[in-house]
């Protein structure tokens, strides 16, 4: 048997939830004020899943990093082999937001999206 | 001299909302000015989901949310200047400003939306003693390195105040490789919402050190270490349990202040609490014609509730465009933060918000567990409403509707203003 403690962060009470795990099941939850607390522990023990934001290289845009972000949540064991498989990429201006920059990250299932519009640089002006 | 109808100072989530509400309830001709190079503001830095849950009922992050309202804005060719910075502000609504391409402008606006938003409290604020390395960095200035210019500030940080900016960036650095050895917090709570400290700090197995301060820096040319310590109930350090951290970089999130120096030099009314301007329920401050928004007023939890106080302002700010420049002559009275109470926004109301009702935001001085807030004109209690929790982390808002004002006499708030307490 296995005791796992939690924040549950449904609402901002924030119970402090204690979690019976047996052969990776849950046999008891207490501390939740609520019905909701109980789903939280259950996802959270069985299949965590995290959404990830990041930032990846732009070559000639307006800016040199374009933020992005996961489309679904990922599990959380995938979140560092995705970081780096992110931080190897680059991608041309124009970049729009909702472009998907990598398919199917990681076998996940899972795309990553620019969460914005980075136009191409602005032509230095000779004055 | 340039005439605009509304001048709006600076171009983030407050100064775009303003705008949009002032041209939907029809003024033509605004002005947006922002000193960066883009709209947006803070926004764009903070590359995190969770925005946007309130007003649009999804989840998105700050460069989305802020995209957004771009969009709108551009869509209504609501005109704006970026690399544009304003000077001063005259109380007759004359704004100078300045950019490389055109030098100094002299902008006269019939109404004007202070939208400046708000700036992190640096070392200097708080005075931690010590050497004076390089690697000690503001909270927000290391996510605009990391997230929008692509640096890292060091390789082993330790981070000072659990504010939401904190600990998003103990995440973020943790993600990109940085070992986030621990998040010390002065106060026996954090001031960060619960999801933070869940998704940033549990998950990545980051201690939190509840009252616990930085008390020494060391290193010469490069931060090399902290000596952090406990604090006592007064938030002094406690002799004998200090502790040195090795660590390269020192992020300090420990507060934001409202950037004000404009509404000052206009002779604007501050709120010693907030920092901000006081302001009625219209977000009129106390320099006709004036309107402000938005984290230049108090600092709000979430964005949400900015882009809807900023629509407030820019809803007003119209109103009076329209009525050729007339305030509304209404009589005005006081809120009063009761017990437990650390601020209340607006700092006044006017006669016409009894008949239409208004919003309170206001921030508690500690945690309460199951506490009732109540609203009351002397000692006629008009509202009361029970929380399972309440915390400084969060800001609370009471909606106050016009039946719960009809039976509040005129007499006895002016006399008593209206208090808003904690029962606990």
């Amino acid at each position: 048997m296995e005791e796992r403690k939690l924040t549950c962060i449904v609402c901002p009470m924030g119970c402090q939830l204690n979690i019976s795990l047996e052969d990776g099941k849950i046999s008891s939850i207490s501390g939740n004020r609520c019905n909701r607390g109980s789903v939280y522990a259950h996802e959270e023990c069985t299949a965590p899943k995290r959404m990830l934001t990041t930032t990846v290289r732009v070559i000639d845009g307006f800016h040199p990093f374009v933020p992005v972000k996961s489309d679904k949540p990922i599990p959380k064991e995938y979140l560092f082999k995705c970081m780096n498989l992110i931080r190897a990429i680059k991608v041309k201006a124009p970049v729009k937001s909702g472009d998907i920059l990598i398919q199917d990250i990681c076998g996940t299932g899972v795309n990553i999206m620019a969460a914005r519009t980075i136009p191409r640089a602005e032509k230095q002006e000779v004055s | 001299m340039h005439n605009v109808d509304l001048a709006v100072i600076g171009g983030g989530p407050a100064g775009l909302a303003a705008a949009l509400a002032a041209r939907r309830n029809g003024v033509d001709n605004i002005l947006i000015i922002e000193r960066d190079k883009e709209l947006g503001g803070i926004l764009q830095q903070c590359i995190h989901n969770g925005f946007g849950l309130h007003y649009f009922g999804e989840e998105l992050t700050g460069p989305e949310y802020a995209e957004r309202f771009i969009e709108m804005v551009r869509e209504e060719n609501i005109p704006y200047k970026t690399n544009t910075m304003v000077l001063d502000i005259q109380a007759d609504r004359t704004i100078t400003a300045v950019n490389s391409r055109e030098g100094l402008l002299k902008i006269r606006a019939q109404a004007v939306i202070l939208a400046m938003g708000c700036r992190e409290r640096t070392r200097g604020a708080i005075n931690i003693p010590g050497d004076r390395p390089a690697g000690i960095f503001t909270a927000g200035c290391a996510q605009r390195f990391v997230n929008m210019e692509g640096y890292l500030p060091g390789k082993k940080a330790v981070i000072l105040g659990s504010g939401d900016i904190g600990l998003i960036m103990a995440r973020r650095l943790t993600l990109e490789g940085v070992e986030v050895k621990m998040v010390c917090e002065l106060m026996p709570y954090s001031g960060g919402l619960t999801r933070n400290i869940v998704q940033c700090l549990e998950d990545f197995n980051i201690p939190l050190k509840l009252s616990h301060t930085v008390v020494n820096i060391h290193g010469k040319d490069r931060l090399e270490g902290v000596t952090i310590a406990a604090v006592d109930e007064n938030l002094q350090p406690i002799e004998g349990s200090e502790e040195y951290v090795e660590c390269d970089t020192l992020l300090l999130s420990v507060g934001l202040i409202p950037e004000n120096e404009l509404s000052r030099g206009v002779g604007i009314a501050l709120d010693p609490v907030t920092s901000g301007p006081v302001v009625d329920e219209t977000m009129a401050t106390s320099v006709e014609g004036i309107y402000a928004c938005g984290n230049v007023v108090h600092v709000h939890d979430l964005v949400d509730y900015v882009t809807r106080e900023s629509e407030t302002a820019g809803y007003h700010a119209a109103e009076f465009i329209k009525n050729n420049n007339g305030a509304s002559g209404s009589e005005v009275h006081r809120t009063i933060p009761g017990k437990g109470v650390r601020y209340i926004v607006p700092q006044r109301i006017s006669n016409n918000s009894l008949l239409k009702g208004f919003k309170i935001f206001f921030r508690s001085d500690k945690v309460y567990v199951n506490a009732r807030i109540a609203v009351r004109c002397g000692r006629q209690v008009l509202h009361s409403v029970k929380r399972q929790k309440i915390s400084p982390g969060e800001m609370e808002i009471l909606d106050l509707k016009p039946s719960h004002l009809e039976n509040i006499e005129v007499s006895s708030l002016a006399e008593n203003g209206l208090t808003i307490e904690l029962e606990y």
